[in-house]
C-alpha cells in the first residue's frame, strides 16, 4: 500500500483532486477530530481538578480548542463549496450526486454487490465511485451543514444577543427544536453520524486502495489517480 | 377617572420614600440606568393605573404564590390590591357568582385597555374528558379565557404553565392542556410570556411597572419572552461559573466539591440551556436561588422540560431507542456496530483475498 507523494510517472494517471481539495480534506479531517474529542469532552468532562479554581482552566481551553476547530471547520466547508464552483469537475461530485441518473444507481447497485463479496471484480472511476459518493453526500454534507448550524446557535447563546451568531443562528435554530437542550441533544448525537461515516470511510479508503484498480490514497495525497491497467473504455 | 399606582399606594399607607425605594429597586430589576427611576415614579403618580384581570386555569397557583412573596412590601400591596380590585379568584374577596360578575364588569368597563394576566392554561382535549377538564362558574374555562382574550389590550401568560404547558402539559396530556398562545380563536391581543415554575416575582411586578411606564410592551424576544429578563442563560451569570471553566465538578452529592460549591453540570445542571434570571435577580429578595443552594438548575422556565428525561441529565432522553438512553448510549452504540462491521468486513476481504492469491499462483 505504497503511498506516492508526487506525480507518477505513468501516462495513464490523470490529474483528479486539485490543491485545494486536498488541502481542504486533510485540514478539515484534523478539525473533525478535534471538534469530535473537544465535542466529547464538552458532553462528559474529565475527572474534576482539586485546588484553586483561578489556578485552572481546563474547560475553558476544551472550549476553546472546540471553537477554533469549529471556525476551521466552518470556513474550510464553505471555501469547499466556492470550489465546487471554481474548481474541475470532480469538485462538484461530493455536493451533487447524479440520483435522477440511472447509470448512478446502477453503480451504487454494483458496489454493493462488491461490497457483499458477490461481484467478483471492481469497476474503475476516475473520480469517486457512486457508492462513495452518495456516503459522502448523506453522511458527511448533510450532517456537516447541521453541525455548522446547530454548533454556531449553540455558540450565539454564548455570544449573547448582538452577536451575529445569535442574531443570524440562535434566534431562529433554538425555537426550531423547541428548547437549547433539544438543540445540544442533536448536535452531540450528529456527532456519532460523523464518526460512523468515518469509520467507515477510513476503512473503504484503505481497502479499495489495496483492492481496487485505481489508486485511492495517493489520489487524496498527490492528486493524481493512477490505473492498475490499462483504462477500459 | 381610574385612580392612580400611587393614590393606591398612599391610601394603603404607604410613605413617599418606601415609594421611591420601590422604583429604584424596579428600575435596577429592569436593566435601567438611575435617570430612570424619575420616570417610574412620574409614571406611578400619574398615570391612571392599568386595570388587570387575572384569570387561573389548569394551574397550581404557584405564580400568585410567588407573586405576594415580591421582595418589597410594595408590590404585594400596591400592585396586587390594584389587581383584586378587579378579579383574581385566588385573592379576592368576592366569591361565587358576584366574583364571576366581576369579570363582565372589567371587560366591558376596560373594553380593549385592560391587561389579561393568564396563570395556568385551558384543556382543550375533546375526547377523554370532552373539553370540561376545567370549569369555572358552570363554563369551560376555555370559554372565559378567550371572551375575555378577545377584549384584552395584552395578554400576559404567568409561568410556565401559560407560556409552554408545564406539568399538566407533560406526556401524555390527558387533558390537551394547551399554552395560550396555541389556544385557537384566541383573538389578536400581543402575548407576553413570563415563564417559570413559577416566574421570579420581582420580574413578574418589573413587567408590570414597565407596560405602565413606557406605555408599551417590554421587548420580546422571538419566542415573546421579556428580553431583560430572559436574554441569558443561567450559566452565564451563574456564580460557579468559574468552577465550570477551571474543570471542577460535583460528581455526587456528598462528595468533597459539594461541599467547596464546585459546578453541578455533572450532576444534570440545566443552567447552560435555561434563559431565566435566577442567578442575576435570584430568590426571596435576592436571597438565594437554586444552585446556590447546591442543586442543579431543572430548568424550569424551558419549553417541556417535563418531558426531557430525568432533571439529573443534561442532554434529553432519546426513548425511541429503549429507556434512558441519551445520545451517548446511541451513539458508541451504533459506532461499535459500524466498527464491528467493519473488522469483520475487513477479516473476510482478507480472506478472499488470500484465497485468490492461493488460485492464481
Ligand atoms: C463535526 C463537527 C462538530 C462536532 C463533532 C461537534 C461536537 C460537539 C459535541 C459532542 C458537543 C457537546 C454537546 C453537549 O453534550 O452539550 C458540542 C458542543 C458545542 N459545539 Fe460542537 N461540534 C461540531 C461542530 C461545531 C461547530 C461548527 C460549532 C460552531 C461554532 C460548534 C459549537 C459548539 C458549541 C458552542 C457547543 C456548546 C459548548 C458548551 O455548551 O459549552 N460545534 N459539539
Ligand atoms: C475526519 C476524518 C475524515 C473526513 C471527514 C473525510 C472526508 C472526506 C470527504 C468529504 C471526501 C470527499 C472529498 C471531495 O470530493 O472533496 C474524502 C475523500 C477521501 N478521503 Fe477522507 N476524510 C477523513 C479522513 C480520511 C483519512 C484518515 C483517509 C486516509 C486513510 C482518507 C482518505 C480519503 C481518500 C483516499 C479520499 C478520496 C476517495 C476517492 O478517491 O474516491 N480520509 N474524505
Ligand atoms: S407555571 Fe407551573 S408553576 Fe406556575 S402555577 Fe404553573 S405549575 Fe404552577
Ligand atoms: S452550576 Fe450550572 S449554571 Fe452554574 S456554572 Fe455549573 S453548569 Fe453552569
Amino acid at each position: 500500500m505504497a503511498i506516492r507523494l508526487t506525480k507518477p510517472d505513468d501516462d495513464s494517471a490523470i490529474y483528479v483532486y486539485e490543491i485545494p481539495v486536498r488541502l481542504w480534506h486533510w485540514i478539515n479531517a484534523l478539525a473533525i477530530i478535534v471538534l469530535a474529542v473537544t465535542g466529547y469532552l464538552i458532553g462528559s468532562p474529565l475527572a474534576t481538578v482539586s485546588g484553586e479554581a483561578s489556578d485552572h482552566f481546563f474547560m475553558g481551553y476544551v472550549r476553546f480548542a472546540h471553537f477554533a476547530a469549529a471556525y476551521i471547520f466552518l470556513f474550510g466547508f464553505l471555501g469547499r463549496i466556492y470550489w465546487a464552483f471554481a474548481g474541475n469537475e470532480h469538485a462538484k461530485e461530493l455536493f451533487l450526486p447524479p440520483i435522477w441518473k440511472l447509470s448512478f444507481w446502477q453503480g451504487v447497485w454494483h458496489e454493493i454487490l462488491w461490497y457483499a463479496f458477490i461481484a467478483k471484480e471492481p469497476r474503475t472511476y476516475v473520480g469517486h465511485n457512486p457508492m462513495a459518493v452518495l456516503a459522502m453526500n448523506a453522511l458527511f454534507v448533510w450532517p456537516s451543514l447541521f453541525m455548522i448550524i446547530t454548533g454556531v446557535a449553540l455558540y450565539g447563546e454564548g455570544a449573547g444577543y448582538d452577536s451575529w451568531q445569535y442574531t443570524l443562528f440562535s434566534s431562529w435554530v433554538i425555537p426550531l427544536f423547541g428548547q437549547s437542550q433539544d438543540v445540544h441533544t442533536w448536535h452531540h448525537l450528529m456527532m456519532w453520524v460523523i464518526i460512523c461515516f468515518i469509520i467507515m470511510h477510513i476503512y473503504t479508503a484503505v481497502r479499495e486502495n489495496i483492492m481496487s484498480r485505481q489508486s485511492i490514497i495517493s489520489a487524496m495525497v498527490s492528486g493524481w489517480r493512477t490505473f492498475k491497467e490499462p483504462l477500459k473504455k | 377617572m381610574i385612580e392612580t399606582f400611587y393614590d393606591v399606594m398612599r391610601r394603603q399607607g404607604i410613605t413617599r420614600r418606601s415609594f421611591l425605594k420601590y422604583c429604584s429597586l424596579t428600575a435596577a430589576a429592569m436593566g435601567l440606568g438611575p435617570e430612570f427611576v424619575g420616570k417610574i415614579a412620574y409614571a406611578m403618580e400619574n398615570k391612571p393605573r392599568i386595570p388587570v384581570l387575572w384569570l387561573h386555569g389548569l394551574e397550581c397557583t404557584c405564580c400568585s404564590e410567588s407573586f405576594i412573596r415580591s421582595a418589597h412590601p410594595l408590590a404585594k400591596d400596591v400592585i396586587l390590591s390594584m389587581i383584586s380590585l378587579d378579579y383574581d379568584d385566588t385573592i379576592m374577596a368576592a366569591a361565587g357568582h358576584q366574583a364571576e360578575a366581576i369579570i363582565e364588569e372589567t371587560i366591558e368597563k376596560h373594553k380593549g385597555n385592560f391587561i389579561l394576566a393568564c396563570e395556568g392554561n385551558p384543556g382543550l382535549d375533546e375526547g377523554a374528558t370532552g373539553g370540561m377538564s376545567c370549569i369555572i362558574g358552570g363554563k369551560p374555562y376555555t370559554e372565559q379565557l378567550r371572551h375575555a382574550a378577545k377584549n384584552a389590550k395584552a395578554i400576559i401568560s404567568w409561568g410556565s404553565c401559560a407560556s409552554w404547558g408545564c406539568v399538566q402539559a407533560a406526556h401524555p396530556n390527558p387533558t390537551g392542556a394547551t399554552p395560550i398562545h396555541k389556544v385557537p380563536d384566541i383573538g389578536n391581543a400581543p402575548i407576553i410570556k413570563v415563564p417559570g415554575c413559577p416566574p421570579i416575582a420581582e420580574v413578574m411586578t418589573a413587567v408590570i411597572t414597565y407596560m405602565l411606564t413606557f406605555e408599551k410592551l417590554p421587548s420580546l424576544d422571538r419566542q415573546g419572552r421579556p428580553k431583560m429578563f430572559y436574554s441569558q442563560r443561567i450559566h452565564d451569570k451563574c456564580y460557579r461559573r468559574g468552577h465550570f471553566d477551571a474543570g471542577q465538578f460535583v460528581e455526587k452529592w456528598d462528595d468533597d466539591a459539594a461541599r467547596q460549591g464546585h459546578c453541578l453540570y455533572k450532576m444534570g445542571c440545566k443552567g447552560p440551556t435555561t434563559y431565566n434570571a435566577c442567578s442575576t435577580i435570584r430568590w426571596n429578595g435576592g436571597l438565594s436561588f437554586p444552585i446556590q443552594a447546591g442543586h442543579p438548575c431543572i430548568g424550569c422556565s424551558e419549553d417541556g422540560f417535563w418531558d426531557k428525561g430525568g432533571f439529573y441529565n443534561r442532554l434529553s432522553n432519546i426513548n425511541q431507542f429503549g429507556i434512558e438512553s441519551n445520545a451517548d448510549t446511541v451513539g458508541i452504540g451504533s459506532a461499535a456496530v459500524v466498527g464491528g462491521a467493519v473488522a469483520a468486513h475487513a477479516a473476510v476481504s482478507a480472506l478472499k483475498r488470500s484465497q485468490q492469491k492461493g488460485g492464481q499462483e
